[in-house]
């Protein structure tokens, strides 16, 4: 069955406090640690930053808390301009990237930030993705032809390029799949939205030829049918795209090769 | 180094493949669905019609032939659906392959004499037997 309740070493305990001195503007983050080599629960570390003397974005005070405070946090980060992915995490109870999230637009009271849910974590902040990818792969996400290679690039009008848009911009930041309850109980199996997002990014691009066989591979209780349209990964997505509609693409397609 | 380790994770993401099937099985929760609210509107009312009535009224308005071909098709649709809609939620919660399993056979026997059961009451007062 669903386990609705922690293992005893996951519960999540009190952690140590770091005060901000002569802080003008200070704000409080409590953050999740844990850490693989020393045997212990995870627990909740408080840090006051000073905001005054800090950039206006979560990952700013990340960065600040990991080179001022405690230099033992652990966290993903590249771009800073929301285009990697790398610095998704929950941030106020919602997954969002932490260099876009501005720290003003967080709720009132302390900050609480989260590695993204229901995934193993490597330490603190970083969750392995190691399966996300992998699904991610067995998509066979690049164009698939049948038809002999051209002298030149296939080419697109722009009302199939256009086709593209709110599919393209996806930076697979998993934000979307680990928002998803479906993709929490069966992530093993499901896809989950983030994966079926691109897919249906390569079933809807006018250059591909494989169409037949990308649906034939999603054609499957699991890997597409566990989207019970719960919509958390249109409400979570950074990059404002609606991995559900993607999904209901595809359902319709499936439904259109066979008759209803 | 557990057996995991040997293995690139893409074999795990790619499992048992496709079993090319689930779109009938959604479109068909769909249809019984929307079949549902008609049938259900229809079934409400026609109860409500029979609040205060005696037996012989209940026994003669169900056993009208519109009524009893609706009555079938709301038993059979409802079972089918209701049969439809735990498989999922089954196959979402429960995962101890064997208890699953059970779940699923036992789900699919109890809606299939639900169906029996309810058509079976129909007929007999249709056809007066």
């Amino acid at each position: 069955m669903a386990e609705f309740s922690l293992p005893k070493n996951s519960k999540v305990q009190q952690g140590k406090h770091y005060p901000a001195r002569d802080a003008k503007k200070p704000r409080t983050f409590r953050i999740y640690r844990w850490s693989p080599d020393d045997g212990k629960n995870p627990r909740i570390d408080t840090y006051e930053v000073d905001l005054a003397a800090c950039g206006p974005m979560v990952l700013d005070a990340l960065l600040k808390i990991k080179n001022e405070i405690d230099p033992t946090l652990s966290l993903r980060r590249s771009c800073r301009e929301g285009i990697c992915g790398s610095c998704a995490m929950n941030i106020d109870g919602t997954n969002t990237l932490a260099c876009t999230c501005a720290i003003d637009d967080c709720g009132s009271g302390d900050v609480k930030i989260y590695p993204l849910p229901h995934m193993p974590v490597v330490k603190d902040l970083v969750p392995d993705l190691t399966h996300f990818y992998a699904q991610f792969a067995s998509i066979r996400p690049w164009l698939r032809t049948q038809s002999p290679a051209p002298a030149r690039e296939r080419l697109q009008s722009v009302e199939e390029r256009r086709k593209l848009d709110g599919l393209y911009e996806c930076i697979l930041c998993a934000c979307c799949s680990t928002s998803c309850p479906s993709y929490w109980w069966n992530g093993d199996k499901y896809l989950g939205p983030a994966i079926l997002l691109q897919a249906y990014r390569w079933i809807v691009d006018s250059r591909d030829e494989d169409t037949g066989a990308r649906l034939d591979d999603l054609e499957d209780p699991f890997k597409l049918y566990r989207c019970h349209t719960i919509m958390n990964c249109a409400r979570t997505c950074p990059k404002g795209l609606n991995p559900a509609k993607a999904i209901a693409e595809i359902k319709k397609l499936m439904l259109e090769r066979r008759g209803a | 180094m557990s057996a995991n380790e040997l293995r690139d994770p893409l074999k795990a993401a790619r499992g048992l493949g496709s079993a090319q099937s689930g779109v009938a099985h959604w479109w068909t929760q769909r249809v019984t669905a929307a079949a549902l609210v008609a049938l259900g509107i229809w079934f409400v009312g026609l109860v409500l019609g029979l609040l205060h009535a005696d037996y012989a009224t209940a026994h003669y308005t169900i056993g009208r032939p519109w009524n009893a071909a609706l009555l079938i098709a709301f038993a059979i649709t409802a079972f089918w659906h209701a049969a439809l809609g735990l498989q999922v939620v089954i196959e979402d919660y429960v995962h101890t392959r064997w208890k699953e399993i059970s779940l699923l056979v036992l789900v699919k026997f109890l809606a299939v004499l639900g169906a029996l059961v309810s058509v079976l009451a129909v007929l007999r007062i249709a056809l007066g037997v």
